[in-house]
């Protein structure tokens, strides 16, 4: 069954959302893997990596190294869709939407904005020498 | 002051918390000494919250408490994780495990109730619990980190939330129901699949209809598997029991007091027990054979008994006389609301009911025997109109004729079926849980000059307990600035202070050609859903540069982004231009080519071209560069821009035909192909008056005559269909292109977001005549700058598609992955009447459930 719901507190971005770099704290368990180049993100676009089966969003917030990673499973469409939504924000919230049925989700901690009870899981992302890395559970 | 009669409550809960709140507003503290038992170790707090604990709520934020020390400034004494043992009834004191020893004179029981556990063997083994008490969460919290999966036994309302916060620690979840259905006490089974469907697509496995027999313990005495009386077994790491409560009621019974058969303490309409100098309030209590296990009822208790012990008068003093258990939740996102007799347990009553499978929404009313009057009801999946339909029931408002359209989606150019706010009359209770009614809302509106739901709560309590009446206070709000008058602001969202035309209007001023520079100087943030598209749309239609360039990319929605049309299951259909509709036989034939090779799904669309479905992102490039060999360009079926323009085949071929109208259609098409407008435009030629392409029903559609053409303009098919008008005749083909060049183009400057022609019409000012002598008779003076943007926007024309597959970083984001070519395994085809199409659900619902598992 769907297990692909890691509690939403793991994410170690803080609330901000300040450059990856100074925030990414290696979790307890699981591996840093490298996915790709910053530069092979556009700014305010997302793109999703596949790490042990796993489908991750990770999304580039502004023209710097701002990054979140977040679960590419649409619970509403059901479809491997979130990264290829549009990236902003709701009332500073950093977010992306679902671009099927439209639906916000708080990048920082996977929280929807439309459904309070939905939580989408988040991962940890840190750029490592100009390389993305995420840390999928072991 | 002290005084010499003492009031005891025993039970800090939200109802006994909620007593004692009252008592101090009535100023009841001189005339009482108060004292309450506490046996958790902190003051009340919101129980019906709790599961806001997983989501970083922590104890201090739920409680109920309007200050810390409300209870110490009030001069009621706590005895704070404290439990009370024996009631005296002879002697009139109270015990308490710390030994405390006081006499009452009135005394209160609030000790509400705990989940009941099932007399399974193997119930106490470690990692069972139960989900009540902040202690519960806490431990459950505790367990939960070294667990993969956790299951709930019960499928109640309790129980479904206990798997959303499961779900939340990171389980996998599995709610296990003795009933056939989840949810049985409130919903039918029709009611029970949608819910049942919405849930597993959340995540949560529904196990129905499964006995458990026994919890099979480890080597350390913790949960190991489950074992059913169907002998089917489940592994898993933690139990949450919520199979019911039992109201805590061992002090009255052992009081002597008279109790239920099956438990909890007998209460009249003043909420007194059969000792007059107790009362019992809340969950413990058992009125006319029945337990409230909600919040609002207890409350209402609370009321009641503050009445009868204070002495008020009969004839102003509150009685409990029962309570409608109506209730309407959010559960993990899915509305799910019954009121009334769900069931249609009236005799001769009557059922209505819709089903949406696909939408997963069920709703059903049950009417009485003469269809005038609701007696109750069930809505799963889209509960929106559970406030006014609860309210219809309550103040037995007359229904209309057909009662049906209630529940209905609202059809195609009709209006919702009147059932607004402003059909209750002010004596409406609009929040049971504050007892508020519409009246003291609408004045609160008036008086305080509210104009959004927190300014409500604030002013009136309602919507600050259980939520569920927040929607129909919006509801009256809205209508009651309507009333008033007050209109809503044009603002195209949060990020921008203007409408869309005056975006439109400071792009063109002040010559802004990117995103950032307009939010940098007219906006704030960084933009959203709404805004990035429509400033992506008026940079198109004003500067025409390519929509994949790095600036305007990440402004496109989806189909922008990927020049293609996304389908329900995350893969595009890819639609090549067909002008006029006119096709070669070897361009069939290339189309039949491609589709084949890509095994896409093939139709032809409204719009006289073929729609291929099916291709998955990364296989966009590979599929155009081989239909843009064969001479094809993109259809811009993606875009809210010119779409196609029809053609009949007209004099070339038709006995009646007066002019060639797939020439014409031809020539528009191509003039306008790609240009970007508010929304997606229409349009078609027909030969003769006979007008077999429908051009009436397009936003801007030409019908041939002798003389030369009509034009007609802002009609609509779809949602709200609507003719077009005739705008100008017998034109020649030159002066028609004129005029579509300044009509398009003030629409595009002028009409909001997402607004079709024939809506923008609608709202125009002036009508036809307006619009004519704007466009005709250049009116304002504009049209010489109108011809000329349009001119540019058809002099840039370029053929997307084959700009983004010659640019290696356009070309770049068409993939799956990042950091693999796999295709995405998530996509999954079956065959139906000999064509691919996307599994459903059901179908691929195994498979799902393993990827997102991995
Ligand atoms: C997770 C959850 C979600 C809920 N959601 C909703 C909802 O959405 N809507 C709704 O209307 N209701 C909901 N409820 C039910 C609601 O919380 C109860 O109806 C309400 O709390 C009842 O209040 P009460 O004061 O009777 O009992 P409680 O709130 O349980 O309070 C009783 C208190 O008395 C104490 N006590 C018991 N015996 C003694 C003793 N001998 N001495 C001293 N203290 C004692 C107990 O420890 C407890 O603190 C929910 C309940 C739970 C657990
Ligand atoms: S509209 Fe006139 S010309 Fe065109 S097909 Fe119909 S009858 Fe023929
Ligand atoms: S009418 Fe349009 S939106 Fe509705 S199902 Fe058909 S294609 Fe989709
Ligand atoms: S009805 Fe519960 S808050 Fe209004």
């Amino acid at each position: 069954m769907p297990a692909d719901h890691p509690p939403a507190r793991e994410n170690p971005m803080n609330t901000d959302g300040a450059s990856a770099t100074s925030t990414a704290t290696a979790l307890a368990e699981g591996v840093w893997t490298p996915v790709c180049a910053l530069a092979d993100i556009v700014p305010d676009t997302g793109v999703c990596a596949l790490i042990g089966g796993r489908q991750i969003a990770i999304v580039r917030v502004g023209q710097g190294d701002t990054l979140y990673a977040i679960s590419n499973y649409d619970p509403f469409s059901r479809a491997m869709v979130l990264a290829r939504g549009i990236v902003g924000d709701r009332g500073g919230i950093p977010k992306i939407t679902s671009p099927i049925y439209k639906q916000g989700f708080d990048l920082r901690s996977g929280q929807c904005l439309d459904e309070p009870s939905i939580v989408i899981p988040v991962y940890a992302v840190r750029l490592q020498a100009g390389m993305v890395e995420v840390l999928a559970g072991g | 002051m002290i005084s010499s009669k003492n009031l005891v409550v025993i039970g800090n809960g939200m109802v006994g918390h909620k007593f004692l709140e009252n008592l101090v507003e009535a100023g009841l503290t001189g005339t009482w000494n108060v004292i309450t038992f506490c046996e958790e170790p902190r003051h009340a707090y919101d129980r019906v919250y709790l599961s806001s604990f997983f989501n970083g709520k922590s104890a201090a934020d739920l409680t109920l408490l309007s200050r810390p020390d409300f209870y110490h400034e009030s001069g009621i004494t706590v005895h704070l994780g404290d439990k009370a043992v024996a009631i005296d009834r002879e002697a009139r004191t109270v015990t308490s495990a710390k030994g405390v020893h006081i006499p009452y004179d009135q005394l209160v029981l609030a000790t509400g109730s705990y989940p009941f556990v099932p007399p399974i063997k193997g119930n106490d083994a470690k990692g069972c619990f139960v989900y009540r008490t902040i202690e519960d969460l806490e431990a459950m919290q505790a367990w939960a980190k070294g667990c993969k999966t956790g299951v709930v036994v019960g499928g109640g309302l309790l129980g479904l939330e206990c798997a959303s916060a499961l779900r939340h620690m990171g389980l996998e979840a599995s709610v296990v129901q003795a009933a056939s259905r989840l949810m049985n006490m409130q919903i039918d089974d029709g009611g029970g699949a949608v819910l049942r469907d919405k849930i597993e697509s959340l995540g949560v496995k529904v196990l129905l209809a499964k006995d458990t027999v026994e919890i099979v313990k480890g080597t350390e005495g913790q949960v190991e598997r489950m074992r059913f009386a169907d002998r089917a077994e489940l592994q898993t790491d933690m139990i949450v029991f919520s199979a019911g409560i039992r109201p805590r009621d061992e002090l009255p019974r052992s009081a002597g007091l008279v109790m239920g058969e099956r438990g909890g303490v007998v209460i009249d309409d003043q909420c007194r027990t059969s000792d007059p100098a107790i009362y019992a309030i809340g969950e413990v209590a058992l009125h006319r054979n029945r337990i409230y296990g909600l919040v609002a009822p207890g409350y209402h208790m609370a009321k009641v008994a503050l009445d009868a012990i204070a002495g008020t008068p009969a004839e102003r003093a509150m009685t409990f006389t029962g309570f409608d258990m109506s209730t309407k939740l959010k559960l993990m996102g899915v509305d799910v609301g019954s009121f009334g007799d769900a069931f249609g347990a009236t005799p001769g009553s009557h059922v209505v009911s819709y089903t949406d499978s696909q939408h997963q929404v069920y709703k059903k009313l049950v009417l009485s025997p003469d269809r005038k009057a609701l007696l109750g009801g069930i809505l799963i999946g889209d509960a929106s109109a559970y406030g006014a339909l609860h309210q219809f029931m309550l103040n037995k408002v007359a229904l209309p004729p057909a009662p049906e359209d209630l529940i209905l989606p609202v059809r195609e150019g009709g209006k919702p079926v009147g059932m607004g706010p402003e059909h209750l009359p002010d004596a409406a209770t609009i929040c049971s849980c504050h007892n508020v009614t519409k009246g003291v809302i609408c004045a609160a509106i008036a008086d305080s000059k509210l104009v959004d739901v927190p300014g409500i709560k604030a002013c009136t309590k309602a919507g600050t307990g259980c939520g569920s009446c927040v929607s129909l206070c919006k509801d009256i709000l809205k209508s009651e600035l309507k009333k008033a008058g007050i209109t809503v602001s044009n603002h195209l969202c949060e990020h921008f202070p203007h409408s869309r035309q005056e975006l439109a209007s400071l792009v063109r001023l002040h010559q802004l050609r990117s995103f950032d520079a307009l939010i940098a100087r007219h906006g704030s943030g960084r933009g959203c859903e709404i805004c990035k598209p429509t400033v992506a749309s008026i940079m198109a239609s004003t500067w025409n540069e390519h929509i994949l360039e790095r600036a305007h990319a990440p402004l496109q929605d989806t189909n922008d982004r990927f020049l293609a049309n996304i389908q329900r299951d995350g893969t595009y259909s890819v639609v090549p231009r067909v002008a006029g509709g006119e096709l070669t036989p070897d361009q069939l034939i290339a189309l039949g080519v491609v589709a084949k090779k890509y095994n896409l799904y093939s139709k032809i669309t409204g719009g006289q071209r073929v729609d291929l479905f099916g291709a998955r992102v990364e296989q966009l490039p590979a599929i155009w560069g081989e239909l843009i060999a064969a001479g094809f360009e993109s259809g811009h079926a993606y875009g809210k821009a010119l779409r196609t323009v029809k053609s009949c085949v007209g004099s070339t071929w038709c006995r009646y035909g007066v002019q060639d109208s797939v020439g014409l259609a031809i020539q528009v098409e191509n003039r306008y192909k790609g240009l970007r407008s508010p929304h997606k435009l229409k349009s078609a030629v027909s030969g003769c008056a006979r007008e077999c392409a429908e051009a009436q029903s397009k936003d801007f559609g030409i019908i041939a005559t002798e003389n030369g053409y009509n034009l007609y303009v802002c009609g609509n098919g779809g949602m709200k269909p609507q003719h077009a008008l005739l705008f100008a005749a017998d034109l020649t083909p030159a002066r028609l292109l004129q005029i579509l060049d300044r009509f398009l183009m003030f629409y595009i400057r002028t009409a909001d977001r997402l607004e079709r022609t024939a809506s923008w019409f609608n709202k125009l000012e002036g009508g036809l005549d307006y619009l004519k002598a704007v466009i005709l008779d250049d009116s304002l003076g504009i049209c010489a700058a109108l011809e000329a943007e349009m001119e540019h926007v058809v002099a840039t024309y370029q053929d997307e598609w084959k700009t983004a597959i010659s640019q290696p970083d356009k070309l770049k984001q068409f993939r799956a992955f990042v950091n693999s070519d796999l295709p995405d395994p998530s996509i999954v085809m079956v065959a139906e009447r000999g064509q691919p199409r996307p599994a459903f659900w059901d179908e691929k619902r195994e498979h799902m459930a393993a990827l997102l598992g991995s």
